[in-house]
């Protein structure tokens, strides 16, 4: 008796741990999926945000050595002549512009140093190697070319992450402002917020009624409706931007419509300014707004409203204490979800927007595909993604997370 | 379905393959101008020689040629302007062409050659306004495009310091042949940019150079710099009434013929840039789009009748001044870093 209920037993842990096993296999795709496609690239761009191999790798001997220099102005000579016998061995291997264009991340400017010092050097150095250097170009008399080729040499750098935040090094090697005319990405920053805040408003407001109709239709006219609704899911995100230029521009279809009916004399400007961007930004991410909001008032029961009215409460009253509440957990979905998908976006306002209306997603573009700037790019991505982890944490803290439904 | 290694390497394979075994790629800057080389020379080209050719196109800008020339490039021949020549060459990420394949570095402008590139055509940018909205004369000079109250409107540039300055500089009374003396001088950059400065509220701008003319035409802008090819193929395709000012002063510039370093496809490349300079072919080009050519007998071969609206035509070119390469590969990356915060304030 006794063995056949160990028996028993085990067959039954057998049987459990083979399950889970096969719940862990059946799970395992998905893992690997998120693995793959978004820890490992967002790890990758947390790492790239700080890289710092160039001048290492095409100058690997004056790397180390001013990795070791403490100090301030020139270094010694001994080092000058390795960096002048690394620069000169660069230029022939045609590599210096690899490293005059990290220098000129530290500095605009610096590329032409390098590049114009490593295209003159003499074979012999007249005097020093130091005196030959400044005879070239008075700029590596400077402790800051020093400092900043020091900075080049370490491991690691905070530059690109410092640039994001409107900050840089200066020659001693602390933080400083940046220059103004650098100095753009909190205010960039800040505008994606705004933009993404706005229209996450603009959403709720339009979403809110037209949600609310749909919920409270028969479903022989709901089913239609909500096909209307989804039906710019169908048309590629540029078409549909493409078609706001032409409806919104000064002899579009809009501006034509208010002459015509004499609301204005002058064409508005809609488009090439923030206003075209909260327009059509509105419009493609609405129905992310909509859905939410529509699954859950669906399972709001209308009896609830209609037992507030009998007892006696104004139809404002019954909304605003009963039906808004109800729907509360649609709305924090919603706003969360056209929130968070319009703080990277980036091909409408690039096509609707004028310059001063991008947003931080723009310039992690012209980073990385308009002038091969990984470390700018990823620096700014990395801010983004650490802000909107911020952000969402307070939110969850405002709304509490366990309220979010999105059906 | 079983993991099976055969398969997966399979699929490794034929991925890889497809990467390796890609066609020829040559990358243009699109819209008209890129439709009449499709016209003139790339489907010729592919009937000559049997080579498959596939298209790109870009703006501009020697970062993306150096994304693009990273590891083994998706690009094989670029038509690029003259800084990003002499940068891309220097940076070694261009081959260095066989110009005995190509006739001889003497049968061209002394402008248009370089030990890696080739001239392609001589364009310009110019002020261009749309003729049916001024009937009472349009902008006559580059102080007129920035005079707001004369002729109130928003107006669009070319997005990026090149040519921005210039015009900046030439709307300060400058005359074209001086301006990069003056762009050199101490405070010459700054000026330039207060000028920009002062219609920053009127001011657009463009990256494509099929954008000028549809800005023109829809009318979003009442003037604006443009390629002088692009208005001119919109008058006769659309049946435009767009003008050029050509006597306000333009900058012309050769753009050149380019191959990325370690193309796949170098030999190949290779005949499609001797293809493309050929003077014959060259001289096809002004009766659809007015770019001159750069071959010195390609010159003598245009219709009399197309070379009147080409920049370096006897009529405009002491209006134009020619793009200064060594000031622009000096300044481009600063000036535009500049450029783009200036214009992402408000």
């Amino acid at each position: 008796m006794a063995a056949a209920s160990v028996e028993l037993r085990r067959a039954l842990a057998r049987v459990e741990r083979r399950r889970a096993l096969g719940g862990f296999l059946l799970a395992l795709p998905l893992v690997a999926f998120l693995v793959v496609f978004f820890l490992l690239p967002i790890l990758g761009m947390l790492a790239r945000a700080v890289d710092n191999h160039e001048l290492a790798s095409v100058m690997p001997k004056s790397a180390e050595a001013l990795r070791n220099w403490q100090g301030i102005g020139p270094p010694p000579e001994e080092i000058v002549s390795l960096f002048v016998a690394e620069l000169k061995e660069a230029y022939r291997r045609r590599e210096v512009a690899i490293v005059a264009q990290r220098l000129n991340r530290e500095q605009a400017g610096w590329r032409n140093l390098i590049l114009s010092t490593a295209r003159r050097l003499p074979d012999d150095a007249k005097g020093s190697w130091l005196a030959t250097l400044i005879e070239l170009d008075p700029a590596w008399a400077e402790p800051a070319i020093w400092a900043g080729l020091r900075r080049a040499a370490q491991p690691w750098t905070d530059i690109f992450l410092l640039a994001a935040l409107d900050l840089a090094r200066d020659e001693f090697d602390s933080i400083v402002r940046a220059p103004a005319e650098q100095a753009i990405y909190l205010d960039v920053l800040a505008r994606t917020f705004w933009i993404s805040a706005l229209v996450t408003l603009l959403c709720l407001i339009l979403g809110y009624p037209l949600a609310y109709l749909l919920a409270s239709l028969p479903e022989r006219w709901a089913n239609p409706l909500l096909i209307v609704v989804l039906l710019p899911f169908w048309t590629s995100l540029l078409v549909r931007t493409a078609a706001w230029i032409v409806l919104l521009q000064r002899e579009g279809v809009i501006n034509d419509f208010l002459i015509r009916i004499g609301l204005v004399s002058e064409p508005l400007p809609l488009v090439f300014n923030r206003a075209g961007v909260l327009i059509a930004m509105t419009h493609v991410l609405l129905p992310f707004m909509v859905l939410p909001l529509y699954s859950v008032m669906r399972a709001i029961p209308l009896s609830l409203t209609r037992a507030a009215l009998s007892l006696g409460a104004s139809p404002l009253v019954a909304f605003c204490r009963v039906y808004l509440p109800l729907s509360m957990p649609g709305v924090a979905a919603g706003c969360l979800l056209v929130f968070i998908l319009a703080v990277g976006y980036y091909i409408t306002p690039a096509l609707v927007g004028g310059a001063a209306d991008q947003m931080i997603s723009y310039f992690v573009a012209f980073f990385t595909l308009q002038t091969a700037n990984w470390g700018m790019g990823a620096a700014l991505a990395t801010v983004l993604l650490a802000v909107t982890l911020i952000l969402y944490w307070i939110y969850s803290r405002l709304v509490g997370i366990e309220r979010l439904r999105l059906g | 379905m079983r993991f099976s290694p055969t398969l997966a390497a399979a699929v490794l394979f034929t991925v890889v393959g497809t990467a390796q075994a890609r066609d020829l790629t040559i990358t243009s800057w699109g819209g008209a101008y890129q439709a009449a080389q499709r016209q003139l020379y790339f489907e010729p080209f592919q009937k000559e020689t049997g080579i498959k050719l596939v298209e790109d196109t870009w703006d501009g800008g020697i970062g993306v040629l150096r994304a693009k020339a990273q590891g083994t490039p998706v690009w094989d021949v670029v038509q690029v302007e003259t800084d990003e020549l002499v940068l891309g060459c220097e940076e070694g990420i261009l081959e260095p062409l066989d110009w005995q394949m190509l006739g001889g570095k003497d049968k061209f402008l002394p402008a248009a050659v370089h030990e890696c590139g080739v001239g392609a055509i001589v364009w310009a940018t110019v002020l261009a306004y749309d003729g049916n909205k001024f009937p009472n004369g349009g902008p006559r000079s580059w102080a007129d495009f920035f005079d707001t109250q004369k002729f109130p409107g928003k107006r669009a540039l070319r997005k990026g310091p090149r040519q921005a300055l210039e015009f900046a500089t030439m709307a300060q009374g400058v005359p074209p042949a001086k301006v990069y003396e003056a762009l050199r001088a101490p405070g010459g950059i700054d000026k330039a940019f207060a000028k920009l400065d002062s219609i920053k509220k009127d001011l657009i701008f463009w990256e494509a150079g099929a954008q000028p003319p549809q800005l023109l035409a829809s009318g979003e802008v009442v003037m604006t710099s443009a390629y002088n090819g692009r208005i001119t193929a919109a008058n006769r395709q659309d049946k435009r009434n767009f003008k050029i000012a050509w006597d306000a002063g333009f900058v012309y510039q050769i753009d050149s013929w380019v191959i990325l370093k370690n193309s796949p496809k170098k030999a190949e490349a290779m005949k499609l840039v001797h293809y493309l300079t050929r003077p014959e072919n060259q001289a096809k080009l002004p009766a659809l789009i007015p770019y001159g050519p750069t071959h010195l007998d390609g010159a003598k071969l245009v219709p009399a009748e197309y070379a009147e609206e080409i920049p370096s035509s006897p009529k405009n070119l002491p209006h134009g001044v020619f793009f200064d390469a060594a000031f622009w590969v000096e300044n481009v990356e600063k000036l535009t870093e500049r450029f783009n915060a200036w214009a992402a304030q408000r």
